[in-house]
């Protein structure tokens, strides 16, 4: 491989934020007709670098050379026009429009008078699709694929340019086991035609099934490149953590209350399957899995947002069904939502009453607000939690991520919930205010609530939990005590691996 | 944090600002231009507009609440023609005619009970089917006025009542009634919006419905009752307009719809909802009955007072735009 000239190289790739060194002299190069594995735990810099070399940050230091040719990205569209093409986890396509009409969005082929040419059109698509083996032609409107066929659509726009490398990020999150298949076999027809390919994905099994190579970030550093013939599972997870943790394992040592919430064989669709598990009070009980493997779906059945399709939920011993958010919070359930703007607060809104939406109508005399009731709430929970504000009259929209979050955590503390739940508790959050909220958290529970996390990011789960829930593609895989639990068994068990064990 | 109170204020107080400069500009004007030897800022002429203002302007205090909570209502003005026609016509009922004068409050109830059972219709099927308000109401704007049609043909339901006539053109403390209604609507409406809770979760499901879900507000129930009370206020309106003219034409109030959004929209009311003031609305009203009385005042006719109308409309949406993002940006800093 090493006689031939890249198809892509990323040379010292240096990008910084305020405070943050995102990326940190970071390469890589891709060989033409190599599928190239780029790993790492979330925050670990791979989007970031995906979004480098897509033109839309531009890095301070270091070079993007395209077969050696150095280039300057300043839009994905000026990418694809150098032969580099993105495949999105988001497919974005029109759907009331045909497949051929997307694939040529923007430079559809043109007759006089800026009439469309659409047999032109027809025909290249055809030959396109042709390439990809599909079983759709380009007059099929593009929102009667199925997902995996949506993705075949986003590939074969990919397919209209000479391409010379092309990045797919985790592409399968959304395929079905045979759809997989497929898009391997699209892969590897990429290969033969001598296109680099980067491949990010967390799923250990698909890296070491299509892979040439893995490359591996962590904390924005570049940590090595391995052969995937001459390595093991073991080998890459070590890479991708063999951090010294900045943050320290959870050492709880006060007293376990009896169980608050008991969750028997849930099920939901084919969202989650079976799950089980309790929470006592004074007890942080994680959840950890990669996204879509139904964290969030659960959550939002406790707290009334979906309807579960089987199984108990019991609050304090009785079994209780929970029809609406609203008969959540009645009885007790709160949740700080994962979409802290879209879901949590109402930006326009101020500070106060923010934090007492929930019970501005039991503050109330009559239908009337109580505006002094509803300060002395903010009052005591903003010297309790710490939130840096000027004053309750500032606009919620206006306050940084942190203590945003705060406001939220304080809207259902000053309920005094039976169960919190917080999914991605600090998601978006700079790194001084995630340890801030991370501290908060074992204090509610060192103070008697049962809390719930839900998050994405290990070291944050280890930190904060007393357990941990490990769930794969909808369902529980294993529960640990964080005595027993150690970072290579909770990606294994989140990626599959326990499951191929047992059930062998 | 100044910038950000100075936008502020430019942004709340740019529709009386434009109020006293319609009143310079029409004095200033008046004195060339006017056919009448009276100045335009003429007590008689002032109190006129205000009762000129109120079967819009009490409208446009529902519309408030209804845009603020994130729908819209197109349907007020067919509320308005219907309630004044069971108005009108159940005056001469002859169930009542023994009722003497007292058939005024019955009437009354009864063209007020139609306004809130249809704002209850459009709102009920808001809530439970889901679909955009714009598309319910467009569709119970046509039936509601069918509704006229069906009730009494192309022929005008006509009903003079002496006791109800005087009562509308009378003055108290020098106001008009119906500029005493309007008073008083406005007055309860900013009470409501401002002091109540029910108020305050209309500004948080306007702003942002998922979240004001997931704080366990009812959106549905919300919603049905500002479609009541929009239904309520559409019907007063005629109540307050009828019983002085005492006779509605199967057309009365067509396009009242538009005028009302377009004052609700002038006072800084958004059209995605969440942000917007009763008071502010109030300037919106009065900025636009100004602009009529004013142009009719220097001579213009009524096509030149709508084409005007639509152009400051556009042009305060633009500036209030650009007032906005440049508030924006100075708070990023």
């Amino acid at each position: 491989m090493s006689d031939q000239t890249p198809a892509l190289r990323l040379e010292g790739i240096v990008k910084t934020f305020p405070g943050v060194r995102a990326l940190d002299g970071v390469s890589l190069s891709v060989m033409p007709g190599e599928v190239h594995a780029l790993m790492g735990e979330n925050g670990a810099g791979k989007s970031t670098l995906m979004k480098v070399l897509g033109g839309i940050y531009q890095p301070q230091e270091g070079r993007i050379i395209v077969e050696e040719v150095p280039t300057v990205m300043t839009s994905p569209l000026q990418a694809k026009s150098k032969g580099i093409v993105f495949i999105h986890q988001e497919l974005s396509l029109a759907e009331e429009l045909t497949v051929a009409e997307n694939i040529y969005l923007g430079e559809l082929p043109r007759r006089s008078f800026g009439r469309v040419d659409w047999e032109k059109l027809y025909t290249q698509t055809d030959a396109i699709l042709a390439k990809l083996k599909v079983g759709f032609n380009a007059k099929t409107i593009v929102g009667d694929l199925s997902i995996a066929n949506q993705q075949m659509v986003e590939i074969a726009r990919a397919l209209t340019v000479d391409a010379k490398a092309v990045i797919f990020d985790e592409p399968t999150a959304s395929l079905t086991d045979a759809e997989k298949v497929v898009l391997f076999d699209v892969i590897s027809d990429l290969q033969r035609q001598g296109v680099g390919i980067i491949y990010i994905s967390h799923r250990m099994e698909e890296i070491f099934k299509i892979t040439d190579r893995i490359s591996v970030l962590r904390d924005g550093s570049y940590r090595g490149t391995l052969e995937t013939r001459n390595t093991t599972e073991e080998e890459v997870t070590q890479l991708m953590i063999g951090r010294a943790l900045d943050l320290s394992r959870n050492e709880s040592n006060h007293e376990l209350g009896d169980v608050a919430l008991e969750v028997r064989g849930l099920s939901c669709g084919h969202m989650f399957k079976d799950v089980s598990f309790d929470v006592r009070r004074g007890e942080v009980l994680g959840f950890y899995g990669l996204v879509g493997a139904g964290r969030t779906e659960i959550v939002e059945t406790l707290f009334g947002l979906r309807e579960p399709s089987g199984g108990k939920i019991l609050l304090d011993g009785e079994e209780v069904r929970i029809s609406s958010p609203a008969d959540a919070i009645s009885k007790g359930i709160s949740l700080v939502p994962e979409d802290r703007k879209g879901q949590g607060l109402v930006l326009g809104m101020n500070c106060r009453d923010n934090m007492t939406l929930p019970q501005v109508g039991e503050l109330s005399s009559g239908p009337f607000v109580a505006p002094g009731a509803e300060t002395a709430i903010f009052d005591k929970y903003k010297e309790k939690l710490d939130i840096r504000t000027p004053g309750w009259k500032q606009t919620v929209g206006n306050l940084s991520g942190g203590n945003q979050q705060k406001i939220v955590i304080a809207k259902w503390l000053s309920m005094h919930p039976k169960v919190l739940i917080v999914d991605e508790p600090t998601r978006g959050i700079d790194v001084g205010s995630k340890s801030e909220i991370h501290n908060l958290i074992r204090d509610l529970a060192a103070q008697g609530y049962a809390v719930i996390v839900v998050s994405s990011e290990m070291p944050e789960v280890l930190h904060v939990s007393d357990r941990i829930v490990a769930m794969f593609s909808g369902r529980v895989m294993r529960t640990f005590t964080s005595e027993e639990v150690t970072e290579e068994s909770l990606i294994q068990a989140i990626s599959g691996i326990t499951a191929t064990e047992k059930v062998a | 944090m100044e910038a950000g109170n100075l936008s502020k204020f430019l942004k709340n107080g740019a529709i009386w600002g434009f109020i006293v400069i319609e009143l310079i500009f029409f004095s200033v004007a008046g004195e060339f231009m006017s056919l009448s030897d009276k100045a335009f800022m003429d007590v008689d002429n002032m109190l006129l507009l205000l009762k000129q203002s109120a079967p819009i302007g009490i409208i446009a205090m529902g519309m408030t609440i209804i845009m603020v909570n994130g729908n819209i209502d197109l349907s007020v003005g067919a509320i308005f023609a219907l309630s004044a026609v069971i108005l009108l016509d159940s005056l001469t009922w002859t169930v009542f005619a023994g009722l003497g004068d007292w058939v005024i409050p019955v009437s009354w109830a009864l063209a007020l009970l139609t306004g809130v059972g249809l704002g209850a219709i459009n709102g009920f099927i808001v809530w439970k089917t889901g679909v955009d308000a714009f598309i319910v109401t467009l569709g119970s704007m046509l039936g509601f006025r069918g509704l006229v049609f069906m009730y009494n043909g192309e022929t005008p339901t006509s009903s003079l009542n002496w006791t109800l006539v005087d009562f509308a053109e009378a003055q108290f403390l020098g106001l008009h009634t119906a500029t005493w209604f309007l008073a008083i609507v406005t007055l309860v409406m900013w009470y409501l919006m401002t002091r109540t809770v029910h108020g305050r979760n209309a500004y948080a499901i306007g702003d942002n419905r998922d979240a004001a879900v997931n704080a366990g507000i009812k959106v549905g129930p919300h919603m049905l009752i500002n479609f009541m009370i929009i239904g309520f206020l559409a019907a007063l309106s005629a109540v307050v307009f009828y019983s002085e003219s005492g006779s509605v034409n199967p057309n009365d109030g067509q396009l009242y719809e538009l005028w009302v959004i377009t004052a609700v929209v002038l006072g800084g009311t958004k059209l995605t909802g969440g942000a917007g003031s009763i008071v502010s609305t109030l300037g919106g009203v009065l900025a636009i009955q100004l602009l009529r009385k004013g142009l009719g005042h220097i001579g213009a006719d009524t096509s030149t007072v709508n084409l005007v109308i639509g152009l400051i409309l556009i042009a305060v949406l633009f500036l209030d735009r650009q007032l906005n993002t440049k508030g924006k940006e100075e708070l990023k800093l």
